[in-house]
């Protein structure tokens, strides 16, 4: 068990920066994903922690330990693969303790200890079959169990259920994070499913682009995201943008979206952004939750509108809807009874006690 | 905290010039063992591959006894000599006459095999497939006994329905087919498993789709299978175009050349001059003539594996 | 069978045509029967013969009876033969060649193809490619000067190479080397790269992963390398026409050739004989290990 630190972490190929300097420090026992669209550098991240990649310059630590030029078999860490990355000739058992074996551990020892995964993982009637007859939930455990034997400081995952399919994606998640509760493991998780990130994570690291956009708890990055594609990456469907700005009318500051539409903002809020100069180009930022069907009681800070709109998706506990503002397609979600249809009128609420306000050239959330 | 963080400094710098240095000994240490696991291929390669052809392109130079340099005289001498221009002549018609009938009789039969129900199929390819095992050299023997000019099988069978005898090794347009013959019956086997892996790798939904389309039995051929064959087609052609052109067993066990030199090909003929008449640097003069055709197949071997390169 | 193949073919296009179709599609079955049994003739007649004439005795053969036909089978080739001293040396000789061959081209070839399809290294990428042309040279063009070089080391050093089986250990692999390193560096290279990444990080050396990974995955490239060695060394004959001469030193395909045909006089029950047993290792391995001698064959020009 071991605390990891990237400090400064660069990594270039050729004339392309693949990771441009990160700096991260993971505590013991800690769950920590690495989130963001393919080709953040999320990947080659893990994959200089587990010492696959060479890194350009900056420091890698494990335990404390600089590790950046151990070779990894000697940083006491397990990874687990997308594509799982079984050895197909050999047995359940036997892929699990190669490592061991490679070590020259004693057999017994060996024995108990993938006895042990097996258990935990609920694949003890499995341990002499090949890769090949298992399922694909089968061999993700397998996978698991690879890593657990080998009982390392860290936990590498990159992508593992990526290959799986919905429903069992669901359950293998689930699945990890009992076995994060039991080992405690320090873990390094990488996923582009922003679900995967909320659900597992201790802590969770957008990237984009080669750099950290933001770490946080899962709520913290739900409810204060820092940037415009933080706002967008985490939540779905996605936080909605409308094209605003800010305005003084009868002594208190509005928000302008139309020029038929403007609300005023809550006191709060017209606390925080009475500094932002009122000519400059700026987004709404609203989940679709804060855009509901209108309440007969209005309530403060929260604002009704009329809209026609474009289509409605029903999904039994609640409708999508969807319509036009000023060129951007907005999402809300409304009450199924709410009677919402495609095509037609509706009054509606926004929240704007949830809002967020962004510049628009920066993308930072004010 | 101060202190810490002094610490982590020292080790990040201590850290860095540990990594350069370290990271190039061990890329070093990744491409020397990489070299010196190859280092057994390249030796072979190039002492007895590449440097005995280059070699042989000094020998051609050299007279008779291999201590005078003569330019290029033996070439004058094999120009002209009517035996090397019947030589050049048969070596040509042999390769490309061959070939073509093994391809065709590939493809043919491949469709055939391809068509029947896939649980008979192993067993007729295993059949078809025998005369690529046997040792040519062995097998040419069989039809060398199969064409005695006594007691030959063919011309027993033949004898019932009134034709023959033929001279199949006697005659010089005889002993030409029969050549030709038989290494269509040892080759033709090649083309047709390479042809059959490619014709099942084409995907059945494009016949599906082509059927839907309208297209006949001979479209589906001519717009679907071909197009999708054609690389295979072409570099199985090249590959047996090389082999047919450099053969020696076949011709060398069923006719040694004969009669009257009338069957010799390049390597038989370079055997005979430079081995059996003991005049090397003449023989490897004639067998350089297979150069160009080699020089050729490598040019588009290169540019298809660079398009490939390039694709993936 | 017949019926279902119609069915998947004809069914989804037109249904209204179905009888006429299926009938066409019987038709073109039993064409396909017909000329595959043709083929299958064509291809099977030599050997059948070498069988039939294999079991005439002398006498038999020189009465010109009919020649598909035995009367009077005989063992007495195969006991002659197996009873020579001359033929069980030839044997002897091709069996020793092929096995040291095979051995040499594996221990050369597999890591080779390892470096070759894993560790980059400067020129790894044109040195693949040298070795697929290396393949693509004949031995006709290369057998007088090597017959030239190997009389040269003897002159030299005193190392005796010309009229020695064991010449045959050194040329035969370039006959096989290029084309076993190609083929495995395919199997190697179609290895998914987390094979080797996951073994790195259970601690194997690169050693470990070639030994106990990548040779174990490939088995089936190793072992289609392995027959196409065999049979190449097996069935070599301008080499050791070349490099041997001495009947204690031959192969048996040229031992054969050379000491079974003396003048005009051809004993070609024995001939025969001889070049069935020739035959016969290549065709047992063929029989038992088909489908990794088929994998071989395509996979040099289908994987390159």
């Amino acid at each position: 068990m071991a605390d990891v630190t990237l400090r400064k972490v660069i990594k270039r190929y050729d004339d392309v920066e693949a990771v441009r300097g990160i700096d991260l420090d993971i505590a013991d026992h800690e769950f920590v994903v690495l989130v963001g669209p393919s080709g953040c550098g999320k990947s080659t991240t893990l994959r200089m922690i587990a010492g696959l990649e060479d890194i350009t310059d900056g420091d890698i630590m494990i335990g404390g330990d600089v590790v950046n030029d151990v070779p990894p078999k000697d940083r006491d860490i397990a990874m687990v693969f997308q594509n799982y990355a079984l050895y197909p000739h050999m047995t359940v058992a036997e892929n699990m303790s190669f490592g061991l074996r490679l070590k020259r551990y004693p057999k017994a020892e060996i024995k108990t200890r993938i006895d042990e995964a097996a258990r935990m993982l609920d694949i003890v009637e499995l341990v002499d079959r090949k890769p090949k007859q298992l399922s694909g939930g089968q061999r993700q455990r397998v996978a698991m169990g690879r890593a657990i034997v080998r009982n390392p400081k860290v936990f590498l995952f990159d992508e593992p259920l990526s290959n799986l399919d919905a429903k069992l994606r669901v359950q293998m998640r689930i699945e990890i994070k009992k076995v994060h509760q039991k080992v405690r493991t320090t873990t390094v998780y990488v996923t582009h499913d922003q679900v995967e990130a909320m659900t597992l994570a201790d802590r969770v690291v957008v990237m984009n682009h080669g750099r950290i956009e933001q770490i946080g708890t899962p709520n913290d990055l739900y409810h204060n995201p820092a940037t415009r594609f933080v706002a967008g990456f985490i939540g779905s469907p996605a936080m909605n943008f409308v094209p605003c700005r800010l305005e003084d009318a009868a002594g208190k500051l509005h928000i302008r979206l139309t020029d038929r539409l403007a609300f005023p903002l809550p006191p709060n809020r017209a606390a925080r952004y009475q500094g932002v100069p009122r000519n400059e180009k700026l987004l709404l930022g609203i989940r679709p939750e804060h855009i509901t069907e209108a309440k007969a009681h209005p309530e403060p800070g929260i604002e009704a509108f009329e809209v026609v709109l474009d289509v409605t998706e029903p999904m039994g506990m609640e409708t999508l809807i969807y319509f036009t503002l000023e060129g951007a397609q907005i999402c809300g979600r409304v009450n199924p009874n709410a009677g919402a249809h495609d095509g037609g009128p509706l009054r509606l609420a926004v929240d704007l006690n949830n809002m967020h306000l962004l510049n628009e050239v920066t993308g930072v959330v004010l | 905290m101060a202190d810490v963080a002094f610490q982590q400094n020292r080790a990040a710098s201590a850290g860095n010039v540990r990594k350069r240095s370290s990271l190039r000994s061990a890329l070093k240490r990744k491409s020397t063992a990489a070299f010196l696991m190859t280092l057994p291929l390249i030796l072979l390669i190039s002492l007895l591959v590449i440097y005995p052809a280059f070699y042989s392109l000094h020998l051609a130079t050299l007279n008779k006894s291999m201590q005078r340099f003569v330019g290029l005289a033996n070439f004058q001498f094999l120009f002209k000599r009517e035996t090397f221009w019947l030589v050049v002549e048969q070596s040509c018609i042999f390769a490309i006459t061959a070939v073509i009938f093994k391809a065709l009789i590939g493809f043919i039969v491949a469709h055939f095999v391809h068509n029947i129900p896939a649980k008979g199929q192993r067993k007729w390819r295993g059949m078809l497939l025998v005369p690529w095992v046997i040792p040519p050299a062995m097998s040419t023997l069989a039809w060398l006994w199969l064409f005695d000019p006594s007691y030959s099988a063919f011309n027993y069978t033949l004898s019932f329905f009134g034709i023959g005898p033929i001279p199949w090794t006697g005659d010089a347009g005889w002993a030409r087919f029969s050549v030709i013959l038989v290494n269509i019956w040892y080759g033709a086997p090649f083309f047709m498993i390479m042809y059959l892996a490619s014709l099942k790798s084409v995907p059945e939904q494009l016949y599906e789709a082509a059927a839907i389309d309208g297209a006949n039995w001979w479209q589906r051929i001519w717009y679907v299978t071909l197009p999708m064959m054609r690389n295979i087609i072409a570099i199985t052609t090249l590959f047996s175009l090389i082999v047919t052109f450099a053969n020696f067993d076949i011709v060398r066990v069923l006719t040694s050349g004969g009669p009257l030199d009338r069957t010799h090909i390049f390597a038989t003929w370079a055997f005979r001059v430079g081995i059996e008449g003991g005049d090397i640097p003449l023989g490897a003069s004639v067998s350089l003539f297979m150069f160009p055709i080699l020089a050729i197949a490598a040019i588009f071997i290169l540019r298809d594996i660079n398009k490939r390169g390039n694709e993936s | 069978m017949a019926s279902t193949a119609v069915i998947d073919k004809a069914a989804p296009t037109r249904p209204v045509k179905y009888g006429s179709m299926s009938r066409d599609r019987a038709w073109a079955l039993r064409w396909s029967y017909f000329f595959l049994m043709l083929f299958a003739i064509f291809s099977l007649l030599p050997p059948i013969y070498m069988l039939i004439t294999s079991l005439k005795s002398s006498a038999e053969i020189s009465a010109a009876t009919n020649p598909w036909w035995v009367l009077h089978p005989t063992l007495e080739n195969y006991i002659g033969l197996l009873t020579s001293n001359q033929f069980l040396t030839f044997f002897r000789n091709s069996a020793l060649v092929s096995i040291f061959v095979v051995t040499i081209t594996m221990l050369i070839s597999v890591p080779a193809a390892f470096a070759l399809a894993r560790m980059r290294f400067w020129g790894s990428a044109t040195l693949a490619t040298g070795v697929f042309l290396t393949y693509l040279i004949p031995d006709t063009l290369l057998f007088l000067p090597l017959f030239k070089m190997f009389a040269a080391v003897g002159d030299l050093t005193g190392i005796q190479l010309i009229n020695r089986w064991y010449v045959l250990l050194i040329v035969y692999p370039t006959l096989t080397v290029p084309f076993c390193t190609w083929i495995m560096i395919g199997y190697f290279a179609s290895i998914p790269k987390e094979l080797d990444e996951a073994a790195i990080i259970d601690g194997a050396s690169w050693f470990q992963t070639l030994t106990r990974i990548f040779i174990p995955v490939a088995l089936p490239g190793l072992i289609a390398a392995t027959i196409f060695a065999f049979t190449v060394s097996w069935a070599q004959f301008l080499y050791p026409m070349v490099f041997t001469t001495s009947t204690d030193q031959l192969v048996l395909p040229v031992g054969i050739i050379t000491t079974l045909i003396k003048g005009d006089v051809f004993n070609w029950g024995q001939i025969m004989t001889g070049a069935l047993l020739g035959a016969a290792p290549p065709l047992i391995i063929y029989a038992f290990l088909m489908d990794y001698y088929i994998a071989g064959l395509t996979a040099g020009a289908t994987k390159g």
